[in-house]
């Protein structure tokens, strides 16, 4: 039995002017064939213009035990929101 | 459905006071909605009964292509023919999502492959049935993926990110499916009297199957109440059968065709119509590999496997050849 081919995570571009955006994953034996099995499996209904492929062993991920501590710092920083800021209602175009 | 009696290795409901601190904390996240993703502690029931259900819903896709697969070189014409091709394409890509969903569970996409073709895993009882004239095409739109979009809606909300996904992806195209299957119901029911005689030659074969998909009333099972609480299964089999009957009679009565149960009633009480005893012994026996097509199914997919093995070798092969040659080159 031959050895399973790696797996590859899919981006897709959707129009113009966008970015890239996950759509899934899939198994190819090299890039260019990542890319054309994308372009079936993920693309079948004009969803993308572009597409990445980036092997899944090569992507580094945050890891669920450390959420609090990367992501809870900003909770508390609610000034960078530009609602935090009441504008008198005479004021305009801020 | 797709995935039918699917089990959860328990023998009771998980309930809060037996529950390791991890164990309630899965919980309360799982109650409060919170997406489960790949990486994230999970109990190891929960893991395991996922890749059953998600494994069997992906086998079921890609066998759901052979029965299809049957009349792509009878297709009526070649508009028929295209679609119907692009049909069988999207259940392809539904399988591969989902597999792919199965995989971040931590197993291989080999293995499970392996499961189908060693019986070792199941697929939905449905696709062991025949396809015996044109309107089959129309029927199994129309009914199979009708009863499958009842079941896969919800599941867009299940607790698992990477099944919810694959889940939305699968909805958006499977509405197609089921529409394409009308229209070609409609066409042979305001066609000749033989070719609306054959829609509901067909109508007769699918109808109870189609029931049957949704699987045995779950409402004692242990399995389906964990698997509500994990939010796995959102609703019941009943009533998501239910739903299915209530929106599909009127649309057989569009038709003009007459669904086989002389039992069915609009019950103006409950608001909802009846429908006469399913016979669970067939389901039981489909499911066992006594349906009509079930050894056809397994012997035409473990063919295609073994008969694709050399082109996969030589993939590999090529790749690595390639590989080779770019690493002399950068030395």
């Amino acid at each position: 039995m031959t050895s399973e081919w790696p797996l590859w995570e899919v981006f897709i571009r959707s129009q113009h002017g966008l970015a890239h955006k996950h759509a899934g994953s899939l198994h190819a034996p090299d890039a260019e064939m990542a890319v054309r099995n994308a372009r079936d499996v993920y693309t079948r209904r004009n969803e993308g213009v572009s597409i990445w492929v980036v092997r899944s062993s090569d992507v580094v991920a945050s890891s669920p035990g450390d959420r609090e501590a990367l992501f809870d710092p900003a909770q508390s920083k609610v000034y960078r929101h530009p609602t935090f800021f009441p504008m008198p209602d005479e004021v305009k175009h801020i | 459905m797709y995935a039918q009696m699917v089990d959860t290795g328990l023998k009771q409901v998980a309930e809060a006071t037996g529950m390791s601190p991890e164990e309630s904390a899965f919980q309360a996240r799982v109650d409060a909605d919170v997406k489960v993703e790949p990486k994230d502690w999970m109990p190891e029931a929960y893991r395991r009964t996922l890749v059953r259900q998600i494994q069997q819903h992906a086998h079921s896709e890609i066998v759901g292509m052979l029965p299809e697969g049957n009349w792509v070189t009878r297709a009526p014409s070649l508009k028929r023919k295209a679609i119907l091709m692009a049909k069988i394409q999207d259940e392809g890509g539904h399988g591969l999502y989902l597999y792919s969903a199965a995989e971040t569970l931590g197993v291989s996409r080999d293995n499970l492959i392996d499961d189908l073709h060693a019986g070792r895993s199941k697929y939905s009882s449905i696709f062991n049935y025949p396809t015996l004239n044109w309107a089959d095409i129309g029927a199994i739109g129309w009914l199979v993926d009708g009863a499958a979009i009842m079941n896969q809606i919800p599941l867009c909300r299940c607790s698992y990110g990477p099944y919810a996904r694959a889940m939305v992806r699968i909805c958006k195209e499977e509405s197609f499916h089921q529409r394409q299957g009308f229209d070609i119901m409609l066409a042979m029911c305001r066609g000749t009297p033989e070719q609306k005689a054959m829609a509901q030659d067909s109508l007769d074969r699918w109808w109870w199957p189609s029931l049957m998909m949704f699987g045995p009333s779950d409402a004692e099972s242990v399995h389906s109440a964990q698997s509500m609480r994990w939010k796995i299964k959102l609703l019941s089999n009943d009533e998501l059968r239910q739903r299915f009957v209530d929106q599909t009679v009127p649309q057989a009565e569009f038709l003009g065709l007459r669904v086989p149960d002389p039992e069915l009633r609009w019950n103006d009480e409950r608001g909802h119509y009846d429908v006469g005893t399913i016979d669970w012994k067939e389901f039981q026996d489909v499911l066992r590999g006594h349906g009509p097509c079930n050894r056809d199914r397994i012997r035409t997919r473990t063919k295609a496997w073994e008969d694709g093995e050399w082109v996969r070798e030589a993939a590999v092969a090529h790749a690595r050849k390639r590989a080779e040659r770019a690493a002399r080159a950068a030395a």
